[in-house]
């Protein structure tokens, strides 16, 4: 299996530190996998996206241009690179930041209130922890488990205590996946 | 099994050189290879070794230089305006017949330009950038792996043919995070370094380190050694990656990050029915010439891809066969111009359909 991700967001809303997690969860499963942020000259609050491909097989590119799947994370986000998504892909929309009921029918959408829930958990910081458990329960790219155990690989060891409110948000993106979601099936 | 680690291109290629056995680094900050003298100003000194901070790249190409003629395995690293300040170094060390490496993670220029992926210092790298007509080793990784793998194999090339030896990567293969499962260095059998400096001790003759041969006819003879040298390299060491060439109908070549991209596209390729194969030169000096003419003798198509207007495709047109036809899609480097595999593939297919 190949999966895609790309993540794209502000800087400070954890899209590099989630696309770390979802690599580190990868590398303990043993699958393939390349992590590539976008490189240039940032600042805090300008734009932050990665790029996570996760491969059994060798991976190829480490940048691509129409992803399997995309995680937006605001609205600027979401009007540079929602149209780059795959056909038959999967884009999960932050709708607590991203208005507007801009649709496609040919990929799959979770929106997901992620502050709303991150804030539920107990930090506005965990929205990269819901949304990444969100997009695993619903693609599978890598267990819930993985993730969980990558937390201590990537967080840093300041923050270990911290982590039980992580999984907290991690599990709480995924049961929002799993039940309470709307959907736009794909038309195949 | 050794432990997969998680670990950017940048820190493999230095755990790659504390390895090899490296222990001296000068060096001068610069994006985006600012973690290689991160990871060393950090490291070295818990293990004996030495780390510097020059006051400039010109003093840190001398230092390396100095270092090398100890007989000590040294490395300087920088990105493009550096690598350039480091030429008449880097002239002086190939010169002097000095081993050393020197890491080029390079940004987009003429001039300042930008920190974005490129690779319009091939010519730089592969030419001899600096005065007098020299040649230095250059690899390209084009991946994590490779950016431990390549810096070991560096210094041992380096060492036995007491060349320079030069890594070419850019910000793709040096801020990429991928897996990387370290392995011990093993030395290959390479001959003491009799010639360095080192003391005179019980010798009998005085080692001398010198790039300057006034007397008549030693100038020239000292170029027709080093230039034999070069022959005996593009004879045992050239390296690259073929992914089906069998039955090629077009083949892609392209080093470094745009050969990773590319591969995904020539994937793709496949996957349609496409018969397309890969060439990635993996040493750019040597540069795999008999490689290109014995698979252009039953493939005619070559399509080049590259980040700059078009360098690797003039060694590439002069060594493929001469009947082989030569494409390049040059991508000169800057914000937001790196290809993507899709655009990649659509070069694929507008070459491939070209095919009757």
């Amino acid at each position: 299996m190949n999966y895609e991700a790309f993540m794209a967001g502000y800087g400070g809303q954890g899209v590099l530190v989630a696309g770390n997690l979802l690599s580190m969860a990868a590398i303990i499963e043993e699958k393939n996998v390349s992590y590539f942020p976008a490189y240039g000259v940032e600042k805090r609050g300008g734009a932050a996206t990665c790029t996570v491909v996760i491969s059994d097989e060798e991976v190829g590119s480490p940048v691509i241009g129409s992803p399997g799947a995309g995680l937006l994370f605001n609205q600027l986000s979401m009007d540079k690179y929602f149209h780059r998504i795959r056909k038959g892909g999967f884009c999960l929309i932050n709708s607590s930041l991203i208005d507007g009921e801009e649709n496609r029918e040919d990929i799959e959408i979770l929106r997901l209130p992620a502050n709303q829930l991150a804030l539920e958990t107990g930090d506005a910081r965990l929205v990269n922890m819901v949304s990444l458990g969100a997009y695993v329960a619903h693609t599978g790219a890598v267990s819930l488990e993985s993730l969980k155990e990558a937390l201590k690989e990537v967080l840093p060891e300041r923050n270990h205590g911290f982590i039980p409110l992580n999984k907290e948000a991690i599990d709480r993106g995924a049961a929002y996946a799993m039940t309470g979601t709307e959907k736009s099936r794909a038309q195949r | 099994m050794n432990k997969r680690l998680f670990v950017k291109g940048n820190d493999a290629l230095a755990m790659g050189a504390i390895e090899a056995g490296c222990r001296y680094y000068f060096g001068y900050p610069i994006t985006p290879q600012s973690e290689i003298p991160e990871y060393m100003s950090r490291e070295l000194p818990r293990i004996g070794g030495e780390f510097i901070q020059a006051e400039s790249e010109i003093a840190s190409i001398n230092m390396l230089l100095g270092a090398s003629a100890c007989g000590v395995r040294a490395m300087t690293s920088s990105s493009s305006p550096g690598i350039s300040l480091k030429q008449e170094g880097i002239s002086y060390m190939a010169g002097s017949e000095l081993p050393g490496l020197i890491v080029n993670i390079c940004r987009s220029g003429p001039g300042l330009g930008g920190i974005d992926a490129s690779q319009a210092d091939y010519f730089q790298a592969v030419k001899g950038g600096g005065h007098g007509g020299y040649h230095i080793i250059v690899l390209a990784p084009h991946s994590v792996q490779e950016m431990y793998d390549l810096t070991m194999l560096a210094f041992d090339l380096s060492d036995l043919y007491r060349i320079p030896a030069m890594i070419l990567g850019d910000s793709v293969v040096g801020q990429m995070k991928e897996a990387l499962v370290p392995h011990s260095y093993r030395n290959p059998g390479l001959p003491s370094k009799n010639w360095a400096v080192s003391g005179k001790g019980g010798r009998k003759e005085q080692s001398i380190i010198k790039s300057l041969y006034l007397g008549d006819g030693e100038l020239e003879a000292h170029n027709l050694k080093l230039h034999e040298r070069y022959r005996i390299l593009k004879e045992k060491e050239v390296r690259y990656e073929g992914v089906e060439l069998e039955d090629a109908r077009l083949i892609v070549t392209a080093f470094g990050s745009a050969a990773r991209i590319s591969k995904t596209a020539v994937r793709m390729a496949r996957e349609v029915g496409m018969q397309v194969g890969l060439l990635r030169p993996i040493t750019l000096y040597p540069f795999p010439e008999q490689a290109f003419r014995k698979a252009t003798e039953t493939c005619g198509r070559v399509l080049c891809v590259e980040l700059n207007a078009g360098q690797m495709v003039e060694d590439v047109r002069l060594s493929v066969h001469r009947d082989a036809e030569v494409f390049l899609y040059g991508r000169p480097p800057g914000a937001g111009s790196q290809p993507t595999p899709e655009e990649i593939f659509e070069q694929i297919k507008k070459y491939y359909e070209a095919i009757s």
